[in-house]
């Protein structure tokens, strides 16, 4: 038998006597590899944004909000928005077993001033329990206590963005603010934490107790409204259990017998993040996998061009057997030739795969990852692609008969 | 000693409803060390002689003893290690591979039999030379005369130390000139290399260089007889 390597430059030379032709058939490989590798960066880059988001959002977390679930919009009027308040909040802090932390919330947008710089935000009215609620922490000053909630004092603390529009560089806490004209001081600076799933800029945001919302900002209609709760399990197991407590807790104190419908709806945000993060991994296989049928295209055009070169190089075929060329010489140099083919093809897609992504986060903003994994996946498929569609060509190859093959004109 | 021995040997190509009897009872038996010149009319067997006696065909019928080995129902694979190993093939096309250096080209059946790349060089080379073909180890087969190429052949023939070759009809594509120092040098390896020769040829003056020849006539040995040795 014949060794690999002199295999493996025969193949070359054989390559190199048709460029072009080798170039065009390796077009399809390189197109092919490149679309599954972009696609799958694609949907990798997704998912890992949503589960880094998960993680900046807060983990564990369910959020109650007033409204019916069942009958959707149709029901919906300004009494039954108000059916949440700060004492529903509170039960469930203490009466659910399966909650660690509770965060109602009054929010609305305000113009906030300080010195001659002005910037519109989300003000958002809460307990000091919003912290642990979504994982954040202070960069600086303190946090508002109970105290403050209960005396609805005039504190405040700014978010990232916020600071970084009124204050720049200069240091913010103990400084005062006017929010919708009414003086706040500023206590605390919040840590940067990023944007949500939908885009939002998360530092966009000024927390002020609750009390000093409803009451000096946004005017409830009723004392003690709140427009939603947001609720920390103790952990990823007990987050259901924690959703059957809440909604049987609230259903007695809002007086709701078991046939009407719910006045609330407990939503479950982990739940929802990952049902997303699901889908866009599917979405992100679903789009490699119609990419992969490029690279089936790719090597049916290895097969094509493999079985002209078995027809052009006949004579050859004929000549190398009646040397001593036995049936796996032949074969080997064609399967070789073909693999040769797809490899560099596979190579230069990969080339193409990872720019591809660059410019795809480059031109739609989309973050993409190229995981080594698919690198080396669609390396490999390359090769069995070549291995697969090589094998007819380089197998007719090796049954043609030595005489006629000399005798081919 | 015997080389190359067949009884009875047939060839018979179907075509439609006709049969075409290519060979038809072939009987012969060469020695080593012969020099022998198969003539006769186009279309009588020649060629299909020589692809069977030289593992490239396999007949209808009959037995072939090729160094007292029987060759019938032999697999692909065992046939090809018979032609790298036994026999070295000149044919009238020279069928050189194309885009290939000459001495590439000899390399070839050394490649097929697991030589190192380095006595595979030696070889080549040496075989080249032996073919006074020194200084165009590296032209392509389409830079060089036909007589060259057909010495490039004989040289890739003799290579693997293969005690016969067989030659179909060598001159067929050169002038006289290049003719006579082909058979020159053929004449001279079957008598000082003691390589057995079996070669194909229309022509009077190309026979008269070997020591015994045989007539073909429709598939069938129809004289054999020694050459008068001219001094
Ligand atoms: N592959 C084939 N299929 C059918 N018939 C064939 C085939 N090869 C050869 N023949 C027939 O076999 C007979 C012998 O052919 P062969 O080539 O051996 O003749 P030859 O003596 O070498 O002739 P030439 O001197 O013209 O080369 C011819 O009648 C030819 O038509
Ligand atoms: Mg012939």
């Amino acid at each position: 038998m014949i060794g690999i390597p002199s295999t493996f430059r025969i193949s070359l030379r054989a390559l190199r006597v048709n460029k072009m032709r080798s170039a065009l058939t390796m077009l399809g490989i390189i197109i092919g590899v490149g679309a599954v590798i972009t696609m799958l960066a694609v949907g990798t880059g997704a998912s890992e944004r949503i589960s880094a988001q998960m993680a900046s959002i807060g983990s564990n977390l369910l959020i109650v909000v007033p409204g019916s679930s069942t009958s959707g919009g149709i029901r919906m009027g300004s009494g039954t928005l108000s059916t949440l308040t700060q004492d529903d909040a509170e039960a469930i802090a203490r009466e659910c077993p399966a909650v660690s932390d509770v965060a109602p919330m009054y929010n609305g947008t305000a113009q906030v001033v300080y010195g001659n710089q002005n910037w519109s935000t989300g003000i958002i009215g809460t307990t000091p329990g919003i912290l642990p609620v979504r994982d954040w922490s202070l960069a600086s000053g303190r946090v508002f206590t109970d105290q403050d909630v209960r005396n609805a004092t005039k504190v405040c603390l700014l978010g990232q963005t916020v600071v970084d529009n009124l204050f720049g560089n200069a240091d913010p806490v103990g400084q005062v603010v006017r929010i919708k004209k009414v003086p706040f001081t500023v206590i605390g600076v919040l840590e940067k934490k990023g944007q949500t799933d939908r885009g939002q800029d998360q530092d966009d945001t000024i927390f002020v107790p609750l009390t000093t919302a409803q009451k000096k900002l946004f005017g409830a209609p009723f004392a003690g409204l709140v427009r939603s709760i947001t609720v920390k399990a103790k952990s990823a197991d007990e987050l259901e259990a924690a959703e059957g407590q809440i909604t049987e807790l609230l259903r007695q104190r809002h007086r709701i017998g078991p046939r009407q419908d719910l006045d609330f709806t407990v939503r479950n945000l982990t739940q929802m993040m990952q049902a997303r993060e699901q889908s866009t991994q599917v979405m992100g296989l679903l789009l490699a996998a119609i990419a992969s049928v490029s690279l089936l295209v790719g090597g049916i055009g290895i097969m094509n061009i493999m079985l002209v070169s078995v027809t052009e190089r006949t004579r050859e075929i004929g000549i190398r057997m009646s040397v001593g060329a036995k049936t796996w010489d032949i074969r080997l140099q064609f399967i070789i030739e073909a693999l040769t083919l797809s490899l560099i093809g596979g190579v230069v897609g990969i080339i193409l795969g990872i720019s591809g992504s660059k410019i795809v986060t480059l031109l739609a903003g989309w973050a993409t990852i190229v995981s080594p994994l698919s690198v080396l996946l669609a390396f490999g498929f390359s090769g069995l692609v070549g291995l697969f569609f090589g094998f007819y060509p380089a197998y007719k190859a090796s049954m043609l008969n030595p005489i006629d093959a000399l005798h081919y004109e | 000693m015997v080389l190359i021995e067949t009884h009875h040997l047939t060839k018979i190509y179907e075509l439609g409803d006709s049969t075409v009897h290519a060979l038809n009872d072939v009987s012969l038996t060469v020695a080593h060390g012969e020099f022998l010149a198969i003539m006769g009319p186009s279309g009588s067997g020649k060629s299909t002689f020589m692809n069977v006696i030289g593992c490239l065909d396999v007949p209808t019928g009959g037995q072939y003893l090729l160094d007292g080995m029987d060759i019938g129902r032999r697999s692909r694979d065992e046939l090809a290690e018979l032609r790298n190993k036994k026999i070295g093939f000149v044919f009238q096309g020279f069928n050189l591979l194309p885009r290939t250096t000459a001495l590439e080209n000899v390399e070839l059946p050394m490649l097929y039999d697991g030589c190192s790349p380095r006595e595979r060089r030696e070889r080549a080379m040496d075989a080249l030379k032996a073919m006074g073909l020194q200084g165009r180890e590296h032209h392509h087969p389409n830079q060089l005369s036909g007589g060259q190429q057909q010495r490039v052949a004989i040289a890739r023939a003799l290579v693997n130390r293969a005690p016969v070759i067989l030659a179909d009809e060598p001159t067929g594509n050169l002038d006289t000139r290049s003719s006579v120092e082909i058979m020159e040098l053929v004449v001279k390896l079957n008598r000082e290399s003691r390589i057995t020769v079996i070669l194909v040829t229309h022509e009077q003056d190309i026979a008269a260089f070997s020591r015994r020849i045989v007539k073909f006539r429709d598939g069938r040995v129809v004289s054999d007889e020694p050459v008068k040795q001219a001094e």
